[in-house]
């Protein structure tokens, strides 16, 4: 499917600017040619498709939907999967989730969504679809839904309520099964392809520095670390890899555009797929940044727990996917 | 609030965001349209959590236009803004 980028990068690394094959900057070069054109396809077919499904389940509906329906512990599920089609913006995550408390959405629901929503987001899949294949892209994707889901039940059963911060208790204990009215846009598809164009626009307008930064550092990194020079350090059996690797990453912010191109190298070198997946959760899910935009909502302890209770299942799923894969 | 109450064809606009890169694009947007059209509008921003809260916006950053919420969760076009204004 991708033969013809690779032809295209072969033709302009070694014939027009005539690069001897096999010497480390050419073969840096012709990666790193290779890997940006072929990922931002990637990223521009799935930003788009995602933008169409955003169009139809804004998030309004999506509140609506769990507000109002008794789903008998699938809500949990549902939130999380609904995380995947919302586009996240950390900015917005305050907002929303004084929206949902108030829709009478129970907190560790709204977790569910909050946790999966930035973890498995469209720039992340197009990445790991051009970066790590179909296979582990969907492990990777069934698992983030998964890890929202099961955190969101748990933190649940802690029954956190008590932590909040007093004006949302308030709004907690003023909290119904509103049905704001919400007025669907009527709009034509037309309409709606043109605000979802320029969206796309947006999304890759601001993560292309990123990609391309992260492209060529793991282009550099490819062509000058030694295959499997990584396996001595970070084999599979070393159980302290994972749990490591996840605490660097949770305090660490970076959108996942800058990371993952580097993790693939990683990976590629011998850094165990489990490991190098733990890794780049913790750095798209948990954020510093995000932390403090949810002090307003939440009291210190409560955002402990939170993070705590996402890091260990991130560190779970990590040595998972280094048994399965 | 310094709103010009006596004249009444004056809009008010108000900005929802709390402060992040994409409401800072969106008030930019928002200010040219309105100084390149000699539209007769108050641009306010509002960045306090429990006001932004009241408007009920559940994605940022939001435009509200004489406290009709009219666009939410993206950046619009200047051309956009301008229709909404007219």
């Amino acid at each position: 499917m991708f033969d013809w980028i690779q032809n295209l990068a072969d033709w302009l690394v070694y014939d027009v600017l005539n690069l001897t094959k096999g010497v480390h900057l050419a073969e840096a070069l012709n990666f790193f040619i290779y890997d940006s054109i072929k990922i931002l396809l990637l990223l521009f077919v799935i930003i788009f498709f995602m933008g169409i499904v955003n169009s139809y389940f804004p998030i309004d509906k999506v509140k609506n939907y769990l507000s109002r329906n008794k789903l008998y512990g699938l809500e949990y599920l549902m939130a999380s999967l609904f995380g995947v089609v919302t586009p996240f913006c950390s900015c917005s995550s305050v907002p929303l989730f004084i929206g949902f408390v108030r829709g009478g959405i129970p907190l560790g629901v709204t977790f569910a969504f909050l946790i999966t929503s930035p973890l498995v987001n469209e720039v992340a899949i197009g990445l790991f679809i051009g970066l790590f294949g179909l296979k582990t892209t969907i492990i990777y994707v069934v698992s983030g839904i998964l890890l929202g889901t099961i955190s969101g039940f748990i933190l649940q059963k802690l029954k956190l309520e008590a932590y909040l911060t007093p004006w949302v208790k308030e709004v907690l204990a003023n909290a119904q099964k509103e049905q704001d009215i919400f007025i669907a846009e009527k709009q034509s598809l037309k309409q709606r392809l043109s605000v979802i164009w320029s969206e796309v626009l947006n999304i890759l307008k601001g993560v292309i520095p990123y990609v391309l930064v992260g492209i060529a550092i793991g282009g550099l990194m490819h062509g000058y670390i030694p295959e499997g020079f990584f396996e001595k350090y970070m084999a599979k059996d070393n159980l302290f890899a994972v749990p490591i690797a996840t605490i660097l990453a949770v305090p660490m912010y970076s959108n996942a555009s800058g990371i993952l191109p580097v993790a693939q190298v990683l990976v590629a070198k011998g850094i165990p797929i489990g490991t190098a997946i733990a890794f780049m959760m913790g750095v798209v899910g948990l954020s510093l940044p995000e932390a403090m935009l949810l002090k307003k909502v939440m009291t210190f302890k409560l955002i402990a727990i939170f993070f705590s209770v996402v890091t260990l299942c991130i560190i779970i799923s990590g040595y998972l996917f280094n048994i399965i894969l | 609030m310094a709103i010009n109450k006596t004249n009444i064809m004056s809009k008010v606009i108000k900005i929802l965001g709390t402060g992040c890169p994409k409401c800072k694009t969106m008030t930019g947007i928002v200010k040219e349209v309105v100084s390149e059209n000699n539209i007769d509008a108050t641009v306010e921003k509002v960045e306090d959590i429990m006001e932004i809260m009241k408007f009920n916006v559940m994605t940022t950053p939001a435009l509200v236009i004489d406290d009709i919420i009219t666009i939410k969760g993206r950046i619009p076009s200047k051309d956009e803004v301008l229709a909404l204004l007219k």
